[in-house]
């Protein structure tokens, strides 16, 4: 097909020819055409529907305001819904679709929404569907949701891949067009560290659509030439195709660029986009205005767009949008869209200029009127015109530009405190209140609308940015025309007039909402959807502002805007994300014996960010739990071997170490002697057990405290807390050391004559009994700590080496513990066997349990202040029959003590006022050969041996059970210090 | 004025002329018996109960801005009562079930929708803590299901079960759950109330409380003051501030939480989905907006906006378990004030000013709890008794040690 | 936002870690006779103002420094870090 519309010269290379399909048809197109352009250029003006009656839409704009022609582009895992043809790249092979449609574009069955409009008024849904109660969800809702939403997501997962960067600079510029270019400009000469960035692929903004001259050269010309002499300047990075988002706080923005969107696909290696956060002392907003349509009757019609848009197509993109144009204006901006058409050789149909003392033309015929209504199923055919002196023209044309003046591109102004304010002069509202600290604006978006005015400002913005000394650079010749406008927002008595064209939010609408009482400008956006849709209200909300301030008898700024917030445009969740996804979306933290483990076949389950060894299948066990059981068994009657290297590690040094211990311990630590080993119990300041471990005192002045694996991080940061907050002058000193050690729990009964065969001392009862601790030196001379701790509740050790000799301890004892058939397990073995023993863990620990309640009030001395001391003897933790920490083992040996299930009394109701407690940990313990759990029970210490009932409802289980000690296994504790 | 469908077909017939303003814009009276102070949803819920389930008579509601342009206005929509504790989980029951029949009740379609929510669950010890929980809420009569891998598979296909970093090992569905569409809530009862006989008075801010004696008489207001036999403040976000007024400090921290909404989409999303091992959750909007959030931004802040190190956080969460979400827009981010408590559980009580009551505290689960904060804190005011179910929100549970600490996480209100 | 530490410069506040009110430091002696209503109030209770604001923020993935940072909480505006040990100092916190 012929591209019908093309016209001479522009900004597109003719030379290359683009293939693109556009609803499976085939079309031809030249690189750097959008869709849009390609589309029009073709003579295709519908692209889309509406959100709500299926209206046909075209393309309204030339950039990313466009609230009309969305489509779903490329196919496949990389569909891209919602995608606006005004910014999408033209490359050969690209394909896209329509969207939000029933049937064909243009055949689109919802449309039957558009011939009920007048029952599906602002707000009808909340007037509703409420009867039978249950058919909203059945009936009326299903239909909704399917008619509702835009386009559709492949439901693949998005092939692509997104990064992230950091950027610094001293000025950041917002927006490539004659103020930025200026502004980057002064900048870059000045030496200052400038990023330019600009949503476009080309630089330039307006002056590439607009006909005016810079000095001798035309617009585009010369920001071209500008653009080049950034580009050989060091200091100033280019950023084309990147949208600034947001403007956070202290300097620091978000921007995409689109590296890849412009590719058929990325090439290999290359990120789809990237999210800079750009760190920026000063920033020069120069983001241009956005021209605003007129609301009148059927001014939706594809063909109908806004006057600057028209312009821009037909000067960058060399395209005509009809070959019969018209223009409806309240400004003389509007007569130069006449005036570039018309020196192209378009048939301008005429200028409708709702001003008597219009400009007049010798080219084209100027009406004093108003556009009062317009024909054409699924495009402009016609508009009707009224004129001032009452009679009706009616104007053949297919393109019909709205020219309703500009408003300044305030959207980042208002992302923190700012709030705009209104200017008279161009009608319109300008940057106002509090701007985000460091920000200036400059031209257009400022409201300097002449392009000398922008020049002239960038320059000045960047030079007041920096603190530049001495004269403006000269300002190039430019034009530097007055704005001529007088402010018109809607055609006296119209009704189904667009205000918002994707949401379908009409004059009417914004009028109901008034007389139902919305009446502040978020009511009126709430309730109509008005500036809710993909654009954001970019095109459409001040519209609505004017209409809501005229019925309420007010002042445009005395009904305020609302609030633009970021992203500045809608921008990809992947790009958000970057390279978290997948397995890359958290850092993985292995141990140093972590290949050994996978050679051995370890399964690992995730600990927080660790992978730990879950446990060690061998060959012919065809469940997990037999080879759980076995390493249970393995160790309790031998030795086992269990890396625990992720508990948290502090080293605390210092002559004060004891004296800090004692504070954040509720138990004493000052009398603990040198080579002894404490549990030690940590409570929150409000009395709550925080965290449990143990402190070795290795020297007088030093201890290791080690804390469990999840809460290594907080316990630390509590600890510096206590340290440098609360007692700044105690002599002491902590530095985390989890990483620098390896540490490996040897236990069972041969766990010492495994040891002997590594270590360089006598560890014999005598000289290293129960709780002793040491640093010693291993397999001839490697320095270690050995600390005799058990957790299973058999005779355990724990062996630290520095993390570079982690993996090769572990190759060691499994080598010299061969003869007594040593057994590595794993976390799930561990916990099988701290269950037997009735040792508390994250599942007790659970952030509100007591120390009474796990047994250990008594711990918590009185004769000292620790952290949380005091607080824990508030009444309503100290209650009489408070949960105590219990044993739970079924009647039944066959029966499942599920974790999560409550206790009961064993007669009578089973319900939540009846509650006596739950269990919180449960296993199989093979050495009793039935399931155990513990649990907390309310006045638990004293229900020894009462059977209860234990209930999972949720799970359908429901047991008798018995109240025992939790201590399962050894409770005299003979094992651990044979 | 009643809602129905064959209304709205009459209205189109005629030009929709007949339509009322949703409520009046009274000026405010001297005196009222009650006085709200906060015109958000828990302030309007308020008033609607104390009019029209305990005879309560001459009530006016102030509102600083327009109604509903608090945390109502701004949330992610979502209803639940999957709540572990005692203290909690019968409150939060009832508000489910009030929410049940709420369109019926107040004439206003809120677009109740109960989709179902799931929490996602990817460690054993998550498993015990769901399954403790689910078993709470049955035990409290509310509605819990645990589903296993395969189940929610075939819910989601789309769900990244299968490269993983922190796998899927199943989940703890409510599916009485669901959204609501949040600014329907505070409409509709705001019109129920007006309806009723209550002042809703927008624009008029609360600047101080008249208190002799120890009793509270009124409050100094931009329109000037207003006498009270009662005064009841909704104010969540602004407790502090407010309740400074009356020489208070409160158990909680002011914190910006952020949430998001994305373009329309044709559905792909039938319910809520939390995920467990990161900071994310979402659900669809009848219009076809992903709304999910996460993580408040973690510091005290009275800016309604966040940061982007959270945002980021936040899609990543999402892109965790929706790697198909990636070519999906963030449209919009915004941020609400949240008072976060010292244990994440609300106050509903009196002060020690008599006649001057409190409701606050509600941590970023303030909107599932509107029907029944409203009610409870109605019959507070009416009867001067807590409500059966929201005995436990009393400001001295901290000195006394008696907390509701779901999260565990004591004393700090950024971590709940 | 960005944080400027003392001892090492700007820093983006992601790397950090916040706790809360700087009164936190201001932990109350056990043994005065109200020592219960004064851990009671230092535990739970806030001035938490809209404006200018005290708070603690741990330098964790940096060089562990608790700072007090004096920032408004309206408009997030940081107008002084210290050394949260200095100012445990001189709030009389040495022993």
């Amino acid at each position: 097909m012929t591209q019908k519309n093309r016209l001479q010269g522009g900004q597109v290379d003719t030379t290359t020819t683009c293939k693109f399909k556009f609803d499976g048809k085939s079309y031809t197109a030249h690189s750097g055409d959008t869709l849009a352009s390609a589309l029009l250029a073709n003579g295709v003006r519908l692209m889309g529907r509406s959100f709500k009656y299926h209206r046909p839409r075209g393309v309204l704009s030339a950039g990313s305001e466009e609230p009309n022609a969305l489509v779903e582009l490329r196919n496949g895992a990389r569909q891209e819904p919602n995608t606006r043809a005004t910014t999408i790249e033209m490359f050969d092979g690209l394909s896209a679709n329509s969207q939000n449609r029933l049937g064909s574009l243009r055949f689109d069955l919802l449309a039957i929404n558009d011939r009920f409009s007048n029952f599906l008024a602002a707000g009808f849904y909340y007037k509703t569907f409420m009867w039978p109660a249950a058919f909203w969800e059945k009936i009326y809702e299903p239909i909704i949701r399917k008619a509702a939403g835009l386009g559709s997501l492949s439901l693949q997962d998005d092939p692509d891949v997104y990064d992230k960067g950091f950027l610094h600079c001293d000025l950041l510029i917002i927006g490539a067009g004659p103020a930025g270019l200026m502004a980057a400009l002064t900048a870059g000469r000045a030496g200052a560290n400038v990023i330019l960035a600009d949503e476009d692929f080309r630089m330039g903004g307006r002056l590439n659509s607009e006909t005016f001259s810079i000095d001798d050269a035309a617009g585009a010309d010369w920001a071209a030439a500008t653009v080049a002499e950034l580009a050989n300047l060091p200091n100033v990075r280019l950023m084309s195709r990147t949208t600034v988002i947001g403007a956070f706080d202290h300097g620091i923005y978000g921007a995409v660029e689109r590296v890849s969107d412009h590719l058929p696909t990325p090439e290999v290696g290359k990120p789809r986009q990237v999210l800079w956060r750009i760190y920026t002392k000063q920033t020069v907003l120069a983001a241009g205005a956005i021209e605003r349509p007129i609301a009148f009757e059927n001014n939706d019609r594809p063909g109908i767009m806004l006057a600057s848009s028209i312009r821009s197509y037909a000067n960058r993109f060399a395209v005509a949008a009809d070959q019969r144009v018209a223009v409806f204006t309240n400004n003389d901006d509007g007569h130069r869209t006449a005036a570039d058409l018309h020196a192209k050789g378009v048939k301008i149909s005429a200028v409708v200029d709702v001003r008597a003392d219009a400009p007049r033309s010798h080219d084209y015929e100027v009406l004093h009127g108003e556009v009062v209504n317009t024909k054409g199923r699924l495009g402009l055919a016609f508009a009707e015109v009224k004129l001032a002196d009452g009679t009706m023209r009616v104007l053949e044309c297919g393109a019909l530009g709205m020219a309703g003046g500009w408003n300044p591109n305030v959207h980042m102004t208002c992302h923190q405190r700012g709030r705009p304010a209104w200017n008279e002069d161009i009608a319109a509202f300008v940057p106002g209140g509090a701007l985000p600290p460091g920000m200036s604006v400059a031209g257009a978006a400022n409201g300097a609308f002449s392009t000398y005015a922008a020049l002239t400002s960038g320059a000045a913005a960047a030079q007041k940015a920096l603190g530049l000394k001495g004269r403006l650079p000269a300002t190039p010749q430019a034009e530097d025309a007055p704005v001529n406008l007088k402010p018109f927002w809607y055609v006296e008595g119209c009704s189904r007039a667009w205000l918002d064209l994707q949401n379908d939010v009409t004059v009417k609408d914004v009028k109901l909402s008034h007389q139902e009482g919305f009446r502040s400008v978020e009511h009126l956006k709430r309730y109509t959807t008005l500036g809710m849709a993909t654009d954001q209200g970019k095109t459409s909300n001040m519209g609505g502002l004017a209409i809501m301030a005229e019925l309420a008898g007010k002042a445009i700024p005395e009904v305020g805007t609302t609030i633009f917030r970021p992203p500045y445009t809608p921008t990809a969740i992947g790009v958000l994300a970057g390279r978290h996804r997948g397995q890359e979306f958290h850092p993985k933290r292995l141990t140093p014996s972590h290949r050994w483990a996978e050679e051995q076949g370890a399964v690992f389950v995730e600990v927080g960010n660790w992978l730990r060894a879950q446990w060690f299948p061998r060959a012919g066990e065809t469940h997990w739990r037999e080879t759980v059981d076995r390493e249970v068994l393995a160790t309790r009657k031998s030795v086992g071997v269990c890396d625990v290297t992720t508990l948290g590690k502090v080293d605390v040094q210092g002559a004060d170490a004891a004296d800090f211990l004692n504070k954040i311990y509720c138990n004493g630590f000052a009398k603990l002697a040198v080579g002894k080993t404490r549990y030690g119990l940590m409570l929150r300041e409000d009395g709550i057990a925080m965290d449990d471990g143990t402190a070795a005192r290795l020297a007088e002045d030093h201890f290791v405290v080690t804390t469990t694996t999840a809460n290594a991080l907080p316990v630390y940061r509590h600890m510096e807390f206590v340290r440098q907050c609360l007692f700044p002058d105690m002599d002491v000193q902590l530095i985390s050391t989890t990483e620098a050690w390896a540490q490996y729990a040897v236990a069972g009964p041969n766990s010492r004559k495994l040891l002997e065969k590594i270590v360089d001392q006598d560890i014999s009862n005598d000289a290293f009994p129960f709780m002793a601790c040491a640093n010693i030196t291993i397999c001839g001379g490697l320095r270690a700590r050995l600390f005799r701790i058990s957790f299973s509740g058999e005779l355990a050790y724990e062996i630290a080496v520095p993390s570079a000799y982690g993996d090769a301890l572990m190759r060691r004892i499994i080598e010299v513990g061969a003869e007594f058939d040593v057994t590595p397990y794993g976390t799930e073995a561990l916990g099988v066997m701290r269950i037997e023993k009735g040792h508390a863990a994250g599942n007790e620990l659970n952030g509100t349990t007591t120390a009474q309640n796990l047994g250990m009030g008594r711990m918590v001395s009185k004769k000292k202040d620790s952290i949380g001391s005091t607080l824990s003897e508030r009444e309503g933790l100290n209650a009489e029959g408070d949960v105590r920490q219990v044993g739970i083992r079924p009647v039944n040996p066959d029966d499942p003590v599920p974790a999560g299930a409550h206790l009961m009394n064993a007669t009578g109701p089973v319900d939540a006022g009846h509650d006596q407690g739950y269990a919180t940990s449960a296993c199989f313990s093979p050495n009793l050969g039935h399931a155990i759990a513990l649990g907390f029970l309310k006045d638990g210490a004293n229900r020894m041996g009462e059977k209860m009932r234990l209930v999972s409802p949720l799970t359908g289980i429901d047991v008798q059970v018995e109240i025992v000690s939790a201590h399962f296994v050894d409770p005299e504790g003979e094992r651990l210090r044979a | 004025m009643r809602y129905s469908g064959l209304r709205v077909i009459k209205e189109a017939l005629t030009g929709h002329k007949g339509w009322q303003p949703a409520w009046r814009d009274p000026e405010p009276q001297a005196a009222y018996d009650i006085v709200i102070i906060g015109g958000g949803g828990h302030g309007l819920a308020t008033a609607y109960y104390l009019a029209k389930e305990f005879g309560q008579k001459r009530i006016a509601v102030l509102e600083k801005g327009w109604i509903g342009g608090g945390n109502v206005g701004r949330n992610t929509t979502i209803i639940r009562s999957n709540y572990l504790l005692d203290g909690n989980e019968p409150f939060y029951e009832f508000s489910l079930k009030l929410w049940e029949g709420l369109e019926q009740d107040f004439n206003y379609n809120a677009m109740i929708s109960q989709r179902g929510i799931l929490n996602l669950i990817h460690s054993d010890a998550q498993r015990d803590a769901f399954t403790r929980r689910g078993n709470a809420m049955i035990l409290n009569g509310a509605d819990a299901e645990m589903l296993s891998t395969e189940q929610i598979k075939a819910r989601y296909p789309f769900l990244n079960t299968d490269d993983a970093r922190f796998p899927i090992k199943g989940g703890l569905a409510q599916h009485r759950g669901g959204t609501v569409r949040h600014d329907a809530v505070a409409w509709g009862y705001a019109r129920g109330a007006d309806s009723h006989g209550v002042d809703i008075i927008q624009n008029c801010e609360v600047t101080g409380f008249r208190i002799a004696n120890g009793k509270c008489t009124g409050v100094e207001t931009t329109r000037g003051f207003i006498g009270a036999g009662k005064v009841g403040c909704a104010v969540a976000g602004s407790s502090s501030r407010l309740m400074s007024h009356a020489g208070m400090r409160l158990p909680m921290e002011s914190h910006v939480l952020q949430a998001f909404v994305s373009e329309g989409l044709k559905p792909v999303l039938p319910g809520v989905i939390t995920f467990g091992a990161g900071h994310f959750y979402c659900s669809q909007s009848d219009k076809g907006g992903l709304v999910f959030g996460g993580d408040i931004d973690g510091y005290n802040s009275y800016a309604q906006r966040g940061n982007l190190p959270v945002v980021e956080d936040v899609c990543e969460g999402g892109m965790a378990i929706f790697p198909s979400f990636g070519r999906a827009r963030l449209l919009r981010m915004w941020g609400g004030i949240m008072d976060m408590s010292m244990d994440g559980s609300p106050i509903i009580d009196r002060t020690e000013t008599e006649g001057l009551y409190f409701n606050g505290g509600w941590c970023y689960g303030g909107f599932k709890a509107t029907p029944a904060s409203g009610y409870c804190f109605a019959h507070l005011l009416a009867k001067d008794a807590p409500h059966p179910t929201a005995t436990a929100y009393r400001f001295d549970r901290f000195e006394k040690g008696r907390m509701i600490d779901e999260k565990g996480m004591g004393n700090q209100p950024n971590l709940h | 936002m960005i944080i400027n530490h003392p001892l090492l410069g700007p820093r983006d506040s992601a790397e950090f870690t916040y706790l809360g009110d700087a009164r936190l430091i201001d932990r109350p002696d056990w043994q005065s006779q109200t020592a219960a209503r004064d851990f009671y109030e230092y535990g739970y209770l806030r001035e938490n103002p809209a404006g200018w604001h005290e708070e603690l923020w741990f330098h964790e993935a940096g060089d562990r420094s608790w700072l007090v940072v004096t920032r408004n909480t309206v408009t997030h505006e940081i107008s002084k870090v210290e050394m949260a040990r200095d100012v445990a100092r001189k709030r009389g916190r040495s022993t």
